[in-house]
């Protein structure tokens, strides 16, 4: 079972480094060093930060865009090409098939971060000449950002197991967007009463809380995140995860693929 | 020549035309554009719209406003304009992305408060956004100490400048010359050594070069204001004593005992005009002197320094 799930997912990222994924990397080669040289020269005292807040939003959203649109088509792709019947005709479970699919897109997403990193890493060294004992949050704030990418990624096969690529790539971004303001449908749905309440906070608890996994400001300013927050927000995006995986595979076993 | 080879140099010569033609025709749109109105609309004003609309990310556009800001006054300053009616908001909407982003509230204070053309000509602006500042960086004595700069050179309120220098130097780790900056404005607040305390510790507690330049003309003006004060005073004596103008400042020199006629910091000997009025000799070197300029003075354009 492992072993299929792991060359479900090491094939998921070839074809995605086949799909030329990571040239996203050179852009954001372009994008931080470019920063780092210009931003000294057109604002005053903010290079360490813009650094930091570019280096960091950018990782993010290159990873959330590649999440969205590698995610929706993991499934479509495979049915329209008919590979999927070739896979499913051997020894294949559904439910291997998706969960490989999801290590696999993580896997890629894991490995761009990585190259993402050492490109902040190195641009803070331009601008700031040495490292300070606050860097080490940047570690902190990165690990966070790969926990919303497990997110965005189940949630982008769950509607991509049932929907259009389309379809559901307007539904997996909406639902970075409103995950995104979560804490604000919280305070919301705390003002409401009676049914509205109900719903609101329904709506609130089943969205992602993608807000508390973003620390970049804060990582930003220096301020030392919390051993408690990281240990929760990594069992949040775990409980998360499954349970988006676990509708993927859900919907998956029982959709007639004929 | 093969048909690929053709079509090859066709669309490389048409990309080619076509860049050159974008870029030249962009030159000019430019040109002929209303540039006042454009520099002067902020289209999105709200700073809750905007950090909604940053999906958490609002460090990085806090970051993008304070570089606007500083684009906007830059801008203006070397064009000599003496409106800054989108300084206010950007500030405000920067400090409300990011409350914990200093830059704005230090340096942005400093665009604010001085009269035009050196600044924005609103200095209870200044104060408002130092005090949210403080409100939500109530451990940064330097942000005190801005605060307690603005009151003493702009709105000449030593008693407030005394008691920001007092809350700051309150403030664990705070520098200790707030103390000393705190007692000397309470009681001698319109001293020479005072203001020079305040623009030495502008000058030491900034890395800009821009903002270390301009504290070093500060502290070059109170030098040229004390040594006009005094030459002047020094007149006065001569023409009591003497009942006549003297005709030159080496009269000065021989009646005060100097060594010679006394020199500006850029060691050019002070004038003295027909009716006895002492002068600088460059005054567009001091831009910020109070005193030693001919009647009717206008100073020149300012002339940015480069980042030391």
């Amino acid at each position: 079972m492992t072993s299929r799930i792991i060359s479900i997912a090491s094939n998921t990222f070839r074809e995605a480094v086949r799909d030329r994924v990571l040239y996203n990397l050179i852009a954001f080669a372009v994008l931080l060093s470019g920063a780092a040289i210009l931003v000294s020269q057109i604002s005053i005292e903010i290079e360490r930060l813009v650094v930091i807040n570019l280096g960091l939003t950018s990782v993010s959203l290159f990873g959330v865009v590649i999440a969205i649109f590698i995610g929706i088509g993991l499934v479509s792709k495979e049915i329209d090409k008919r590979t999927l019947y070739t896979v499913l005709s051997r020894p294949v479970r559904r439910w291997e098939f998706i969960v490989g699919k999801f290590f696999g897109l993580a896997g890629t997403l894991v490995v761009n971060t990585f190259f993402m990193a050492i490109g902040v890493f190195a641009a803070l060294l331009y601008v700031a000449h040495k490292f300070s004992g606050g860097d080490g949050m940047i570690l902190v704030s990165l690990y966070f950002i790969i926990l919303q990418f497990l997110i965005i990624c189940a949630v982008a096969l769950l509607f991509s197991s049932f929907s259009s690529p389309l379809l559901s790539a307007i539904l997996t971004f909406s639902m970075f967007v409103i995950g995104s303001f979560a804490d604000d449908l919280r305070s919301f749905a705390s003002i409401t009463h009676g049914f509205t309440r109900l719903i609101a906070t329904g709506s609130a608890y089943l969205v992602p809380n993608l807000s508390a996994l973003n620390v970049i400001s804060a990582v930003a300013h220096g301020q030392s995140i919390s051993a408690q927050l990281i240990l929760q927000n990594t069992l949040y995006a775990l409980f998360y995860s499954a349970m988006a995986l676990s509708g993927a595979v859900l919907i998956f076993e029982r959709r007639n693929l004929k | 020549m093969t048909s690929c080879q053709r079509t090859t140099i066709c669309a490389a010569s048409i990309l080619l035309f076509s860049t050159v033609g974008s870029v030249l025709l962009l030159h000019h749109v430019d040109e002929i554009r209303p540039r006042d109105i454009v520099d002067d609309t902020l289209y999105v004003a709200s700073p809750k719209l905007l950090k909604r609309a940053s999906l958490g990310f609002d460090g990085l556009m806090a970051c993008i406003y304070w570089t606007r800001a500083v684009q906007y006054f830059g801008h203006r300053h070397l064009l000599r304009k003496t409106s800054y009616n989108e300084l206010g908001p950007l500030l405000e909407i920067t400090t409300a992305l990011d409350p914990h982003l200093l830059p704005p509230y230090q340096f942005g204070s400093t665009f604010l408060s001085p009269a035009p053309p050196n600044g924005a000509g609103q200095p209870e602006r200044a104060i408002r956004l130092m005090e949210y500042g403080i409100q939500n960086n109530p451990d940064n004595w330097r942000l005190y100490y801005d605060l307690g700069f603005i009151y003493y050179t702009e709105l000449k309120d030593f008693k407030k400048a005394a008691e920001a220098f007092e809350r700051g130097s309150q403030v664990p780790d705070a520098h200790p010359f707030l103390k000393v900056l705190a007692a000397n404005t309470a009681q001698h607040a319109e001293d020479y050594a005072t203001a020079r305390l305040l623009w030495s510790a502008a000058y030491q507690n900034s890395n800009e070069g821009d903002i270390r330049q301009n504290a070093l003309d500060h502290l070059r003006a109170i030098q040229v204001d004390e040594d006009v004060t005094n030459l002047q005073n020094a007149v006065t004596r001569f023409v009591e004593a003497n009942k006549r103008i003297p005709t030159s400042l080496w009269e000065i020199a021989a009646a005060e005992h100097l060594a010679g006629i006394p020199v500006d910091p850029d060691g050019i000997p002070y004038e003295l005009s027909i009716d006895g009025q002492v002068l600088v000799a460059t005054p567009d070197d001091f831009p910020f002197i109070k005193k030693g300029t001919p009647p009717g003075y206008k100073p020149g354009p300012p002339h940015f320094h480069s980042t030391k």
